[in-house]
């Protein structure tokens, strides 16, 4: 497909949807949204900007291979629940810490999020890596 | 005595280790080994006369009450003293014989770890523990026979022998758990207290009966003896130690173990007499017309394992003396004559007596030996073997039944014997030779040392009998509880045994030179039993074992068609069968709700779905197919949304997108739709398929009004913000309170990504 | 509705076990794709159909009687995008069973085993 309105407006697409799918999994706590709406939204774009250029294209432009990501989403899953064990909760319990920062108001984080991220990485990876693998193979 | 056996097993283990070139020199050090612990053992014997017996036990599974219990007593002794003695001699005798063949190592494995489960065998007292290494040594039967695995009948008669021990295996283990029980306990100990609890409980009988299935299969007893001529394909060493000194064997002695607790009734003596009768006949007859030396050697165990196992039957004090003696007696001949034959075959290249003869010429020592081998198996003075024939017909004469019958067969199996022996003795060693010694080899003479001691220690024990009663005396306390203090002697004056012996000699003497005189009695002999034997029981067993097979095949093909179709087919008519008799026992379809539209342009909703459904049913072409799948996957994402679901629609619906994307690229390299059902088959499937949707409805209808426990949602919905600082509480069960399961799905999810990656990459 | 949309769902069984039932390879899949959403679809109607009360907190107080039911939601929602996964891994065995054999007929695979 070589649509060059396809092609430019997902250059300009790119940014916005890469942050809505980040907006995404960040206000996932509390309003629709999470990991794994994020994830397949980021994955979304991909397979977007590959049908306005070629799947090999994106391929080699994308510079971390979709199996990092998975390992990425993966490891921020484990890691999410360390600060439950080393501050001797039950295991994957929620720990919060609040941020009160004059300028930007309240933030919480917590290790929940850190989880989502992870489902994030993890489903874009495993979508991406379906897409590249089955296109690869003609 | 536990130090021992493990040291039996790191030492096989450890023979890996040894590097290829010293690989040679392995037997050696350990033929060494086992003199040592021959040694060890013998110096024990003081001990176990004073102090009866010697247990070592460990605790193995407390809350089964199951101990490791290792018992050195007389009868044990017996045994332990025969498998390292003959594990020396046939260790020094492998170093030589296996030299020219691959694979020694594994050879030597084996071997070293037959002795350790040989000697665990017989110093186990918890049954359990003895019944491991009762299967432990019939697997090593299994791959020692099959030693020489390239050849087919090696590989046949392996599986055979295995096939059976492991038959027996099994049944002496129900035996195990039917007196255990019983008992209520796996040791020695306690079965010996309430013997006669035992042997009142109508458990007994069939307890016996596996027993003794489980004893005459690995002491190959008629009609289970077949498996032993076969696993002659054995290596020589293999055949001298396995299947004629030790592990045939190790039946006899579970015979003499259990005679305090199962022995002594008249089931048990009719059984084990018969049929250690019968085999003892069946085995010396056979013997007569076979050509090859080491089958006559075959047969003639397998009737000596019977005269063993009738003398338990007898059930006197003199029948289980004998018995212990001549297992001395059997095992000393038999092996040196096993090794006689390995040493024959070696030099000659053959092993068919036919094409043998002369050989005194040759080996005047070899001569000497099978001379003194023979005779001894014979029976004739001053020989061991005349100490343990007469002790025989002693105890047949003292039997307290039938003892005429016993001494008429008695004397017509030894009639065989003492002719199989002059025949072997003349057609090997005497006459014209037909083969020469090839190239006088000097490095096999080391073959003759060990049949050498053997054949010293039959002619030494026969003129000293008495050197054998200290290993004796304790043995037959403990067999049949009491003191008693006996004497052997060569010569036992003038009776009757010593007149039945020499019409034995006698008789024997005539049907040798008969059958060597009249080569044509031998074949007229050999036409009568292929018309009594007609059966092979080998034939029957693999024939059987044939037909097993093609039964299975036959059914798994049945049900294992290799149709995708018919296997769902089964499966969703199983369901539906399943759910149909739920539905009719429970009145399901029952159901409390009424039929409405509102809202209308839901119903509207449903109905475009339903539609799309039946068209990419029915549609030919790939691209309406997909276009009407991804109508009925949007249309369900907006019936999510319209049922305050949020994030369930939204992840349908980008779901749904990606898959008609990953569609369209695989399409790309897939054929056309083709429509390969016939009209019947496609009509089949309509009715399964609305007959399986139908119920599922119902179903649907049942989970919907069914009152589900909601006290978790509840919770769910309480705490959300309360405790997890979220709003959406979908997502705070996805990930927080349920973290783990997510966990677990993006887990998943990475494994189908590497799968698919792994079955579609092309590798460079 | 509940009615209506339970009969939705049989439809939705009975057409994925007829694609099933197929031996083409692509009817096969699009089958397995059917089942998938008839059983989310089973498991979220199963919590009973709230209209308009999604499973939102407003922050302080809650009211869990009147929301929907948030824990077959969360199921599905994990059981759509696994059910993703599997599809396109079925998607890609049998591309590969094509590739290898060059048919398009499931029955075949009976015949490479031999």
């Amino acid at each position: 497909m070589n649509s060059v309105i396809l092609q430019i407006a997902t250059r300009y697409l790119k940014v916005l949807f890469l942050s809505f799918a980040c907006i995404a999994v960040i206000r996932g706590h509390n309003y629709p949204g999470g990991g794994f709406i994020g994830g397949l939204l980021a994955a979304l774009y991909i397979v977007y900007s590959s049908l306005a250029f070629s799947v090999q294209q994106i391929r080699r432009q994308l510079k971390v291979k979709p199996q990092y990501y998975i390992g990425l989403g993966l490891l921020c899953a484990l890691l999410s629940f360390m600060p439950s064990l080393v501050s001797g909760a039950p295991l994957m319990k929620g720990i919060w810490f609040t941020i009160d920062s004059s300028i930007i108001g309240k933030i919480k984080l917590g290790s929940p999020l850190l989880f989502d991220f992870g489902v994030f990485f993890t489903v874009m990876g495993v979508t991406l890596l379906f897409l590249f693998t089955l296109s690869n193979h003609k | 005595m536990i130090l021992i056996l493990i040291l039996y097993l790191v030492l096989a283990l450890a023979l890996f280790l040894i590097p290829k070139k010293l690989s040679k020199g392995i037997p050696f050090p350990l033929a060494f080994m086992q003199l040592v612990f021959f040694v060890f053992f013998i110096s024990q014997l003081s001990l176990v006369e004073t102090e009866k017996a010697r247990i070592i036990s460990i605790e193995w599974i407390p809350y089964l009450g199951l101990n490791l219990e290792f018992t050195l007593d007389g009868l044990s002794m017996i045994f332990v003293l025969l498998i390292t003695f003959i594990g020396f001699l046939v260790f020094i005798y492998a170093q030589v014989y296996m030299k020219s063949y691959a694979g020694t190592t594994r050879f030597y494995f084996y071997l070293l770890l037959f002795s350790g489960s040989m000697l665990g065998l017989v110093l186990s007292t918890n049954f359990i523990q003895l019944f491991i290494f009762w299967e432990l040594t019939s697997v090593l039967s299994f791959l020692l026979i099959s030693f020489f695995n390239e050849k087919e009948k090696a590989r046949k008669a392996a599986f055979q022998s295995l096939f059976v021990t492991g038959f027996g295996g099994l049944c002496l283990f129900v035996a195990v758990l039917l007196i255990g029980s019983i008992v209520d306990s796996y040791m020695f100990s306690d079965w010996l207290d309430k013997a006669h609890v035992i042997k009142s409980d109508p458990r007994y009988l069939p307890a016996l009966i596996f027993v003794l299935i489980g004893i005459f299969t690995k002491s190959a007893q008629f009609p289970f003896h077949f498996w032993l001529p076969w696993a002659m394909q054995a290596p020589t060493p293999v055949s001298a130690y396995l299947h004629s000194a030790t592990m045939v064997k190790a039946g006899v002695f579970l015979l003499a173990r259990l005679y305090p607790v199962l022995g002594g009734t008249i089931e048990w003596d009719y059984i084990v007499t018969f049929i250690g009768a019968l085999t003892m006949l069946v085995g010396s007859y056979l013997s007569i017309t076979q050509v090859d030396f080491k089958l006559v050697l075959a047969y003639t165990t397998i009737s000596a394992l019977g005269i063993l196992t009738m003398l338990f039957g007898i059930d006197t004090k003199l029948s289980v003396k004998a018995a212990l003696v001549f297992l001395f007696v059997h095992a000393f001949y038999k092996a040196a004559l096993f090794m006689l034959a390995g040493y024959i075959s070696k030099q000659t290249g053959t092993r068919l007596i036919p094409k043998l003869g002369g050989l005194m010429k040759f080996t005047p020592w070899g001569f000497v030996i099978a001379l003194i081998s023979l005779l001894s198996m014979a029976g004739i003075p001053p020989m061991l073997g005349f100490i343990g024939k007469e002790l025989i017909y002693e105890a047949k004469f003292d039997s307290p039944w039938m003892s005429s019958i016993l001494i008429f067969l008695g004397v017509t199996s030894n009639v065989f014997m003492v002719a199989v022996s002059f025949l072997l003795l003349s057609k090997v060693f005497l006459g014209q030779s037909k083969t020469s010694i090839k190239s006088h080899n000097t490095k096999y003479k080391l073959l003759l040392f060990s049949p050498g001691i053997l054949a010293f220690l039959s002619l030494g024990l026969g003129i000293f009998p008495d050197m054998l009663t200290p290993i004796i005396e304790p043995a037959l306390n403990v067999i049949h509880s009491g003191n008693f203090q006996i004497k052997l002697k060569l010569w036992h004056g003038f009776n009757q045994i010593l007149l039945l012996s020499m019409i034995t000699a006698l008789l024997g003497l005539l049907l040798f030179i008969i059958l060597n005189r009249y080569k044509s009695v031998i074949k007229v002999w050999n036409r009568i039993n292929s018309q009594i034997f007609s059966i092979s029981f080998t034939n029957v067993f693999f024939k059987g074992l044939d037909r097993f097979i093609s039964f299975s095949g036959k059914n798994t093909r049945l049900i294992q068609h290799g149709y995708n179709r018919y296997y769902i087919i089964t499966i969703i008519l199983y369901t539906s069968l399943l759910l149909i008799l739920q539905l009719y026992l429970t009145r399901g379809w029952e159901i409390g709700l009424t039929f409405n539209l509102k809202p209308f342009y839901i119903s509207g909703l449903a109905v475009v779905i339903a539609m799309s459904v039946f068209f990419s049913v029915f549609s030919k072409n790939i691209i309406f197919t997909i276009s009407a799948m991804a109508v009925t996957g949007y249309g369900i994402s907006l019936i999510y949304l319209y049922y305050s679901a949020v994030d369930l629609a939204i992840t349908q619906i980008i779901v749904e997108t990606l898959m008609v994307v990953m569609f369209v690229l695989v399409l790309q390299g897939l054929p056309k739709f083709a429509s390969l059902s016939s009209r019947m088959a496609k009509i089949r499937d309509g009715v399964i398929s609305l007959v399986f949707g139908t119920i599922m409805t119902i179903v649907t209808l049942k989970a919907i009004t069914v009152d589900f426990n909601t006290s978790i949602s509840g919770y769910f919905v309480d705490y959300s913000y309360l405790k997890a600082y979220g709003k959406n509480v979908v997502n705070v069960i996805l990930v927080d309170f349920r973290a783990l399961d997510t966990l677990g799905e993006i887990t998943v999810l990475s494994i189908a990504a590497l799968g698919v990656y792994s079955l579609l990459n092309k590798r460079k | 509705m509940e009615i209506l949309l339970s009969a939705l769902t049989g439809l939705l069984y009975a057409g994925g076990v007829f694609l099933i039932l197929r031996r083409s390879i692509l009817k096969f899949i699009i089958g397995i794709i059917f089942l998938s959403n008839a059983t989310n679809l089973l498991v979220f109607l199963s919590a009973g159909i709230v209209h308009g009360k999604p499973a939102f907190l407003d922050g302080v107080e809650s009211d869990s009687g009147k929301l929907a039911d948030p824990l077959p939601q969360a199921l599905v929602l994990t059981a759509i995008v696994i059910g993703f996964g599997i599809v396109i891994f079925t998607l890609a065995l049998k591309y590969k069973f094509f590739i290898t054999t060059s048919t398009n007929d499931l029955d075949q695979l009976k015949n490479t085993d031999v």
